[in-house]
């Protein structure tokens, strides 16, 4: 099994590095033969805006939209979860999503990176908080009847299951205030998701 | 059900520039450039009065943009958008924060305002991205609060030697960090004139605590991959955009040999028939630019 992790931007090499730390080896992707040998896919943080760019323009869109309709598992956090949705609210209009989970976002629903915060969430299933960061993060205006959400934040879901498809708002990827991981996310994605 | 709760950690400062990684940051004074930017990929703009092209020619102090200058391109583009405060004028910082800029740059290409003390940048919600010509230097900012460093080279010249020194400089000494014995980190917390605690850690994690971007004469795609394989987490590029004779392919053109830094294929490709690039300004043996105009040297 051979995890791939979207690398044209943004956050990529944590995703690579916390599966790496649970004993599965992730591979960048960048161009489509990459996507080839891969069995799942983790869409990273970053600019989702740009990444639909880069998309697009290296060829990668359409293979990866075939692989997620043919039920490739996938893991996006932030700009992962707002390109892997059904629709974007506030993005550039010709920014595009995947619709790999019925989700609607709102991108920098929660304001600007002054509003960026930390917090400890309450997480269906894990037994004590998880400490997640939101930066600049989407906010899920619409959920459709086959998602799971796993965690609300103001009542708001900030965690989404859906099939083989999971989104955070958050960053899971990066490490907690005392620099050590908190890898219980990605570990899910792996034994429950994958 | 979860609240939100603490705004301005370290973790959300530092995070947005994890999330700016692998891309590039490029200098705009006008909400058009602002959205020539953006269509070609850049992951954030950097909102200025003048590019440092045009600061190195007409002289004259260089100060924090027109708040009304930072409204409209807020306005223009839904990446992020970053502006400059002087060297320790910490009053230009906090009306930037109010304004809700998302990265503070305290640059040396503005005309400093203290030329001792930098800004406290602990004290602040919005997290702050400094300059850095050695290890040294980006460590001192760091224990002030910097969030992300970036790698000075000579703003405005079109000249990438500057930042290849600095680049080479900080991750070499990092390296050769990761060699020194307990009783040498004394030493070199003296050398390098950073608190102990830190040059410990860094000596056990080979790494600086936060992202390294590369900025500073970075004028082709060439230039932009050349920093990303010298280690430069992403790259800032200024003047060489848009004092070039196309602007907008060659900003869409850099964006990918950013993403595609190993794969000549493609760098060979993007590089094709961008027309000319700025002239660019030669440097002198010792490093420093030939029109006498050192923006280096600013920072301490």
């Amino acid at each position: 099994m051979s995890i791939g992790v979207l690398a044209l931007q943004g956050a990529f090499r944590r995703h690579v590095e916390a599966f790496d730390a649970l004993g599965q080896p992730a591979v960048e992707v960048r161009r489509p033969r990459e996507l080839d040998d891969v069995d799942a896919l983790a869409i990273p943080g970053g600019e989702s805006g740009t990444m639909s760019m880069l998309l697009e323009r290296g060829g990668l869109f359409e293979p990866i939209a075939e692989r997620l309709a043919a039920g490739m598992p996938a893991l996006g956090t932030c700009a992962g979860m707002i390109l892997l949705g059904t629709e974007v609210l506030d993005g550039r209009t010709d920014q595009r999503c995947f619709g790999a989970i019925d989700i609607t976002t709102r991108r920098n629903g929660y304001g600007r990176q002054i509003d960026s915060f930390d917090t400890a969430l309450d997480i269906e299933g894990l037994d004590s908080p998880f400490d997640a960061s939101f930066i600049r993060a989407p906010i899920v205006e619409r959920v459709g009847d086959d998602v799971t959400v796993l965690a609300r934040v103001d009542d708001r879901p900030v965690l989404c299951t859906s099939g083989p498809v999971m989104v955070a708002a958050f960053h899971p990827e990066l490490p907690t205030p005392d620099g050590t991981s908190d890898l219980r996310i990605h570990r899910r994605f792996l034994e429950e998701v994958l | 059900m979860t609240e939100p709760s603490t705004t301005g950690s370290f973790r959300v400062k530092r995070g947005l520039a994890e999330m700016l990684k692998g891309g590039v940051i490029m200098d705009v004074v006008t909400p058009d450039q602002a959205k020539v930017a953006e269509d070609a990929g850049a992951v954030a703009v950097m909102a200025l009065e003048r590019v440092p092209a045009d600061i190195r020619v007409d002289g004259g102090v260089a100060r924090m943009s027109d708040p009304e200058m930072i409204e409209g391109i807020k306005e223009t583009v839904t990446i992020p958008v970053m502006a400059k405060a002087r060297i320790g004028h910490f009053v230009e910082a906090q009306i930037l924060q109010a304004l809700g800029v998302d990265y503070v740059d305290e640059s040396e290409v503005l005309t400093p305002a203290d030329e001792t003390h930098h800004i406290d940048k602990w004290a602040f919600d919005v997290p702050f991205v400094c300059g850095a010509t050695n290890l040294g230097e980006a460590l001192r900012r760091i224990s002030e609060g910097a969030c992300m460093i970036r790698s000075k080279g000579e703003a405005g010249t079109g000249n990438v030697v500057q930042a290849v020194r600095h680049l080479r400089s900080i991750n070499g000494d990092l390296r050769k960090l990761t060699q020194a014995d307990e009783a040498e980190l004394f030493e070199w917390a003296k050398q390098l004139r950073a608190p102990l605690p830190l040059v410990q850690e860094i000596a056990e994690s080979g790494t600086l605590p936060v992202p390294l971007f590369c900025a500073g004469g970075l004028a082709t795609p060439a230039d932009a991959a050349l920093a990303m394989q010298l280690g430069a987490d992403a790259v800032f590029v200024g003047s060489g955009i848009f004092k070039s004779d196309d602007p907008a392919p060659r900003a869409k053109a850099i964006v990918e040999a950013t993403t595609h830094f190993r794969d000549a294929d493609i760098l060979a490709k993007v590089s094709r028939g961008l027309g000319a690039p700025m002239t660019g300004i030669g440097m002198d043996a010792d490093g420093s630019a030939s029109d006498g105009t050192e923006f280096e040297k600013r920072g301490w």
